[in-house]
């Protein structure tokens, strides 16, 4: 059986949250996603980054999960953004064109200065 | 900058590499009128409501969920029920194949966005009835039977689209429910009930996707078809 993947939750700054995921994502760790999710958006945040630089694989499903996550987010009026991914998975959510929807920066610190200058 | 190992991920082989648009995998496969060229169209590309559909058949124990995927992924088009066809000639479902179908008299196709040896995922193209990502799999539960399963993640693609939803669903639950049958029949279980769950996960409409209606498969399929008298006739030919 493939490892959970785990999901820290932290607030790097104000109105922001970072979910940090490592491991397998799978549709399977779906319900600790959405739990990571709600405890991010605590307190009105208005920014949430994914960190995706400790994952180890993703297969569709994982994907799936990202989409509902980003309409859960869209609820909040939230904006959500991947920091961490490999030109692999980047390529991924290119090609899938969650790259539309969801940014994508290098890390955290460049995905809060970008939602700054677009006045937060 | 963060640093990203270079080692090969481990699902590398089963994703489908990068491409801005759709080439269709045979070349000398006609219906990909609807296709060739086209972006795909992920679920946040379509216009209607977000629906998460799911359809399951216990296919029990003699069979497993990766010989069953295998012989899925090989006679795929074989086990849809006759309202639709699927053109996949020289697909076995690898990842990035690009193949075209007609179902419901509307001619569009799909891309392969992942196929390992339990699931595979299709991605539609733009025009086509649902903005959808389709994932087939198999999973042996708790008590070793083998589950088969259809999940889609879909918008209708277009108002056009969006008003058909009530027949377009109905539809659906025909089709794939036949689809598990087929494939269960083809492994000895005659007559395998299908569960069907569905959820809204986004009530909304993105109407900044109305100007999908532009790439409707429907209307085109139709225009095809009306012209194609004052085509220059095509002689179907090998490409070497």
């Amino acid at each position: 059986m493939a490892p959970a993947a785990i999901m820290d939750v932290t607030h790097p700054a104000p109105e922001t949250a970072a979910i940090t995921i490592s491991g397998d994502v799978t549709a399977a760790c779906e319900d600790d996603l959405m739990a990571a999710h709600e405890r991010a958006s605590d307190g009105g945040v208005k920014l949430v980054v994914l960190d995706f630089s400790g994952m180890n694989y993703m297969n569709s499903g994982g994907i799936g999960m990202l989409v509902t996550l980003l309409v859960r987010g869209q609820r909040r009026q939230q904006r959500i953004a991947a920091v961490g991914l490999t030109e692999h998975y980047r390529q991924i959510f290119e090609l899938t064109r969650l790259d539309e929807a969801i940014a994508l920066h290098d890390d955290t610190t460049s995905a809060i200065a970008a939602f700054a200058a677009q006045g937060g | 900058m963060v640093e990203h190992s270079d080692a090969v991920p481990r699902d590398a082989a089963y994703w489908a590499k990068y491409v801005e648009r759709l080439e269709v995998s045979d070349p000398t496969e006609p219906h990909g009128y609807n296709l060739q060229g086209r972006r795909v169209a992920g679920p946040m590309n379509g216009f209607g409501r977000l629906w998460q559909r799911t359809y399951t058949a216990d296919l029990g124990t003699e069979v497993s969920p990766e010989s069953l995927v295998a012989d899925w992924r090989a006679h795929f088009g074989q086990y849809w029920p006759r309202m639709g066809r699927f053109h996949g000639s020289i697909s076995a479902i690898e990842p990035g194949d690009v193949t075209a179908l007609t179902a419901g008299g509307v001619t569009s196709g799909i891309l392969v966005l992942y196929a390992d040896d339990t699931s595979f995922t299709f991605l539609t193209p733009e025009g086509h009835m649902f903005a959808a990502m389709i994932t087939f799999s198999a999973a042996m539960d708790a008590t070793g039977r083998t589950i088969a399963q259809i999940r889609m993640l879909l918008r209708c693609s277009d108002p056009l689209f969006e008003s058909m939803w009530p027949l377009a669903r109905r539809g659906e639950d025909v089709f794939w429910p036949g689809v598990l049958r087929n494939l269960a029949a083809a492994h000895g279980l005659p007559d395998v009930a299908v569960g069907e769950h569905t959820v809204c996960v986004d009530r909304r409409r993105l109407w900044a996707n109305w100007t999908n209606v532009r790439h409707n498969a429907g209307i085109r399929t139709l225009t095809h078809t009306l012209s194609a008298p004052f085509r220059p006739h095509r002689t179907r030919t090998s490409v070497r």
